[in-house]
């Protein structure tokens, strides 16, 4: 059974690490990642960048782009998508295909600081 | 207390400063007894977090208890009673703690920041004490920190913060929550103030670049900040996404001896890509909503250049319409001086000269028009004019790396020169 992990935390306080801080906790963790991609268990990993550099389609039609990250908690996160893009509006884009084809909620889009795309996971 | 307490405790009191300070500082009205306040709180912090667990809300706890801390002094300046129950804000916290964590998830608080970061940037003080006033009281840095990062010794910052802080004492800031008009002024105000602090730090030269890059990096957090608090703003946007590109370059901007290194001859792969993406993102995200400023054209520039692979990819055609709708929007000869070098890419160096021979009277003491002006006419092996306009350069540089980098040129130029017949130019 594949499981995600979604990481939660407060990003005033995670941006407030020294460099060397988080650098410390990113080698805490590249760790515990190691022993899972040597087991084959590890699938991608992906640090997002800040809610700064986030959009927010709503699934209306028309679609509605919003500033910012997805803030209301009426809904539930229910999955999410990994695309390479050349840009937010290619992005845009997709997630608007993706909301025609599935109507309702929301997308939250999310430039990507960091990726790993980890071992096959069996 | 272990070192991961410590270090936890640091990073909860630095992320929760502004927001607190500016909740007590619209408390108290007095920039003083609000830092005093939060100092207080933050020392009872460091005693009871390791013990009885960090609060759910740092802010919350931090405003709660300094506030208390805070009116208890003002009764015993009043020679009143001892209070017995000195205490008992803290044992009693939950509660309240509660409340006013509801209150700050409202707007309410964006102005307490917004105010706090205001306050820094009254127009009676020059630059220099703005920067080190928002350092100080917004960034919580040390006065030794400070004093660092600028160059000066501690007791000259110290004398600096206490006369900056003074005059703003006197400035009488409103606490009203501000209408919208003024909102806008005041975030453009900070704006100002958070550039001023990056270019602080990016202005640096090589020597001391290591020394003044928290500076940029402080200005990237505060910038990040503004833009949480106010999402939908292009400008602040434009800001970020600036100032992350430009940081982006940090790495790649100085050799080993420290002198400077143009963007055309850095190595693209010392580049923060993880910078760039942030940056491009939110200039994407500013174009949306087609309200242009001068802080999404440079950064529209800037995200030319992080796009460009190689050098030769920079699309110069572009970057000079955008040089020329912030000459439109901000006309100043500054902005022509850097739209000149688009256009010397674009259409050659003569246009590029002809276009900035009407800036010499203004830009007489400009240490970047006699580099960018030397160069064209190197290009145009006009070498003897080239020569003149680069020892000029040299006499007004800011820093020993601007001095350096035209050295540089000038050696080239005496090199070509020497070979009699052979003319310069490629």
């Amino acid at each position: 059974m594949l499981y995600a992990i979604l990481c939660y935390h407060d990003e005033d306080f995670v941006g407030s690490w020294s460099k060397e801080q988080d650098a410390a906790v990113m080698k805490k963790l590249a760790a515990v990642q190691e022993k899972l991609a040597r087991e084959g268990r590890l699938g991608p990993v992906a640090r997002l960048l800040p809610t700064t550099a986030a959009t927010t389609l709503r699934k209306e039609n028309p679609p509605l782009v919003l500033d910012g990250p997805y803030a209301e908690t009426k809904e539930q996160l229910l999955g999410f998508y990994l695309i390479d893009c050349k840009n937010l509006d290619e992005a845009l884009d997709v997630a608007k295909d993706l909301g025609a084809a599935n109507p309702g909620g929301a997308y939250e889009i999310r430039p990507v600081g960091t990726f790993v795309p980890g071992g096959a996971v069996k | 207390m272990s070192e991961t307490d410590a270090a936890w405790i640091d990073a909860a009191l630095t992320s929760a400063r502004p927001q607190a300070v500016g909740a007590l500082l619209r408390y108290f009205r007095d920039l003083d007894t609000a830092e005093e306040a939060f100092q207080n709180a933050s020392l009872r912090a460091l005693k009871s977090w390791p013990q009885n667990g960090p609060p759910r809300e740092p802010a919350a706890w931090l405003i709660m208890v300094g506030r208390n801390a805070a009116i208890d002094e003002v009764r015993r300046s009043r020679k009143q009673q001892p209070l017995p129950e000195d205490d008992q804000a803290i044992s009693d916290l939950g509660d309240a703690e509660e409340q006013i964590a509801e209150r700050l998830d409202g707007s309410h608080y964006r102005d307490d920041i917004l105010r706090l970061m205001f306050i820094c940037c009254h127009p009676d003080l020059p630059p220099t004490q703005q920067i080190a006033l928002a350092l100080r009281i917004v960034s919580g840095l040390s006065v030794k920190q400070i004093a660092r990062a600028f160059l000066v010794s501690e007791a000259a910052m110290e004398q600096r913060i206490t006369r900056a802080k003074a005059r703003v004492a006197d400035a009488n800031v409103p606490f009203e929550t501000p209408g919208a008009v003024e909102r806008s002024e005041r975030l453009a105000a900070v704006a100002a103030m958070i550039y001023l602090i990056f270019n602080e730090g990016y202005s640096a030269s090589g020597d001391t670049a290591d020394i003044r890059k928290p500076l940029s990096e402080e200005a990237i957090r505060l910038a990040r900040l503004l833009l949480r608090l106010f999402p939908s703003e292009p400008e602040i946007m434009g800001l970020t996404a600036l100032l992350l590109l430009q940081h982006a370059r940090a790495d790649a901007r100085f050799d080993a001896q420290g002198a400077l290194i143009l963007l055309e001859d850095q190595d693209r792969m010392l580049w923060n890509q993880k910078l760039i993406v942030e940056g491009l993102a939110l200039i994407d995200k500013a174009m949306r909503h087609r309200r242009s400023g001068p802080y999404q054209i440079q950064a529209a520039v800037a995200a030319l250049h992080s796009r460009a692979p190689r050098p030769e990819d920079t699309d110069w055609q572009q970057i000079d319409l955008l040089y020329g709708a912030l000459e439109l929007m901000q006309p100043s000869p500054v902005v022509t001086l850097n739209r000149a070098v688009a256009v010397s890419k674009v259409k050659g160096a003569q246009a590029a000269l002809d276009m900035i021979e009407p800036l010499a009277p203004k830009l007489a003491n400009y240490f970047h028009f006699f580099g960018v002006r030397g160069a064209f006419l190197m290009q145009l092996g006009r070498n003897d004019e080239a020569r003149v306009a680069f020892d000029r350069a040299i006499a007004l540089a800011n820093t020993s790396a601007e001095a350096a980098h035209i050295r540089m040129h000038l050696d080239r130029l005496m090199r070509d020169s020497k070979p009699p017949g052979k003319t310069a130019g490629n």
